[in-house]
């Protein structure tokens, strides 16, 4: 049974993603999908964030800057080669080159915590003030026009490899966006399994710790900070090919957004982050319809979504995965008829397998290893000092 | 004589104006049981950072087998075969206690290997049925026990241990005496402990620290009844 519990959470994943995925595109309309592929390359911006955040402890308050620089070298190339089968590779590389080339100076030169949210956060910004005044010929690169704030309206959609000329139908960009989703998730959990992933969940839990036992921690928290920058570039490619490239996509709005999505979704699960992520683009969408209703026209999205963010941090801390977890658990224990190997009144229980099993109801999602850190009400990690 | 295994020559670490270890010249043989006492604030600690690469000296020199290890990373120096025990014990909360010794077992064996020897230091320092417990819900003697079996499991040449016994109960006591025992027919290794009972049992030769200093060194059966280590503890100023 509790080997049982990782597995099927493993499978539910994976049959609602195949539902999604096959499901959607028979029956749904045209604005539907194009809206699904949006939520689903949010989905795995969200990963991404969940991966260096809530499993090696790095707050990226930059993500958005991998994700606008995966959007934008996609369109550039694709405009340029003619085929966007290459764009796309270059679209996961280039973010993934420009996270190395950051990482090495933030892991190499020690910056804490603190520092490297504000680095990351600044390097973003830059991003987008620089993007943001590319308007006019000289900032042409090669036939592609950087755009200014208008961005890049002609951002070419995928063609079918070798074919070019040949787009893909919004359905075809969907069921790529899904499947993406799926693998993404999955590959993250397959990461998390290695040793690799190992080291870098006790990275997370103390730094000073994995250096005494002979690790290099800059080499680890480097790799799965590319990582994490080759899946939002990813993500920004997919979203290139749902919507078009535009200077936003480096917004401080979306840096936040990403990790508004971990910090209700759960801190510390990969799951969590994309089911808060689809939450609150469906919220933010219905939101946005509600000011047509009479008597709602006040009805401003940013605030509704700033005030469920503070309920979350104040009440809700550590997620909606682990209030879930929560829910499971008091009804089982209030389940009106006698459990199995129920240990009798006046007996000591056995610690052990209590623990054990409440662990595993909370680690359904969450496998390798059962933690959630808390976020702190200023959203930092906690302190491995 | 043969080649020391760890050598220290005027190891100076200071911090603002001050001097936390002063001028230290230390030498410990291969497969030698050394003591540390000293009062609290004589150095002990800052000293085994400074061996570790959690400080990097001020002044000074620090010798593993012949080379100079001072200044270099902490991953650097635990590759070359050191591995301490920190006085708090430093283990991965959130994770279990078998996770916690894999790690350790892992940096220096792959795959299965990592498995057999995690099994062996969990055994040995006597934590197998609590494998599967969370190491942020143990008692402070489990904890230091894990931490313990994580020092032991690489198997370092030079083990460290920063107060050992410190909130263990007298069954942990007897198990870490045994096990100090078993492990210095192989290992060097030094000793921080404040329990002069727990010095009596395992130790040979002690070196106290006061002030930052070497105050002397020498057979525990002197050292404990030595006139300056009574007064320097009683906090009586050394003659």
């Amino acid at each position: 049974m509790s080997r049982l519990l990782p597995v099927l959470g493993n499978i539910a994943v994976l049959v609602a993603g195949l539902a999604a995925l096959f499901g959607l595109p028979a029956f749904a309309e045209t604005y539907v999908i194009i809206n699904a592929t949006i939520f689903a390359s949010f989905a795995i911006l969200a990963l991404s964030l969940a991966l260096i955040w809530g499993y090696a402890g790095i707050l990226c308050f930059g993500q958005a800057a991998f994700f606008g620089l995966g959007g934008y070298t996609y369109a550039v190339a694709a405009i340029n080669f003619g085929d966007t089968t290459g764009a796309a590779a270059l679209a996961v590389a280039l973010p993934a080159l420009f996270a190395a080339l950051l990482g090495y100076f933030m892991f190499w030169g020690r910056i804490s915590d603190v520092y490297l949210g504000v680095i990351t956060l600044t390097v973003s910004l830059i991003l987008y003030r620089f993007v943001n005044q590319t308007a006019g010929e000289q900032w042409n690169i090669g036939e592609a026009p950087l755009g200014g704030f208008n961005g890049i309206p002609s951002t070419p959609i995928l063609n079918w490899p070798g074919r070019p000329g040949e787009q893909l139908a919004p359905e075809n960009i969907f069921s790529l966006a899904a499947g993406l989703l799926i693998l993404v998730y999955f590959g993250c959990k397959a990461l998390l399994a290695t040793r690799f992933g190992r080291v870098v969940v006790a990275i997370r839990e103390n730094e000073a710790r994995v250096a005494l036992l002979g690790y290099d921690t800059r080499r680890y928290k480097l790799a799965i900070f590319v990582v994490g920058g080759a899946v939002a570039g990813l993500s920004g490619l997919m979203f290139a090919n749902s919507v078009f490239v535009s200077p936003t996509m480096f917004s401080l709005p979306v840096s936040g957004q990403i990790i508004i999505w971990v910090i209700i979704g759960g801190l510390g699960t990969l799951i969590g982050p994309v089911i808060g992520c689809i939450l609150m683009q469906v919220l933010t969408n219905w939101l946005g319809t509600l000011n047509q209703v009479p008597g709602f026209g006040w009805v401003d999205p940013n605030l509704v979504l700033g005030v469920i963010l503070m309920v979350f941090v104040l009440l809700v801390p550590k997620g909606l995965m682990a209030l879930a977890a929560d829910a499971v658990r008091w009804v089982v224990r209030n389940l009106p008829f006698p459990r199995r190997g129920k240990v009798p009144e006046g007996r000591k229980g056995d610690v052990r397998s209590a623990s054990a099993t409440g662990s595993h109801l909370e680690s359904v999602h969450t496998s390798p290893f059962r933690r959630f850190a808390p976020p702190s009400p200023s959203g930092g990690r906690k302190s491995s000092a | 004589m043969t080649a020391p295994i760890l050598q220290t020559r005027g190891l100076t670490m200071r911090f603002g104006g001050v001097i936390a270890v002063n001028g230290v010249d230390f030498s410990l043989q291969e497969a030698e049981l050394r003591c540390l006492i000293g009062p609290n604030g004589a150095g002990k600690s800052t000293f085994f950072k400074c061996l570790t690469g959690q400080l990097r000296p001020s002044h000074g020199d620090v010798l593993f087998r012949g080379h100079s290890i001072a200044g270099s990373q902490s991953h650097a120096i635990a590759r070359h075969g050191v591995g301490i025990k920190t006085q708090v014990p430093s283990v991965f909360d959130g994770l279990s206690v078998r996770e916690n010794v894999w790690l350790a077992a892992a940096r220096v064996n792959p795959g299965r290997l990592a498995d057999t020897m995690t099994d062996a230091a969990l055994q040995r320092v006597g934590i197998g049925a609590i494998a599967g417990r969370m190491v942020g819900q143990l008692a402070h003697g489990q904890r230091q026990l894990v931490e313990l079996a994580m020092v032991v499991a690489p198997e370092p040449d030079l083990i460290l241990l920063d107060e050992p016994a410190a909130g263990m109960t007298d069954d942990e006591v007897d198990r870490l005496v045994d096990l100090i025992k078993e492990l210095n027919k192989r290992h060097a290794l030094v000793v921080v402990e404040h329990d002069m009972q727990f010095i009596r049992r395992v130790a040979r030769t002690v070196t106290v620290f006061h002030q930052g200093a070497i105050l002397v060194e020498g057979d525990v059966a002197d050292i404990l009844v030595d006139a300056r280590v009574r007064d320097v503890y009683l906090g009586r100023q050394a003659a």
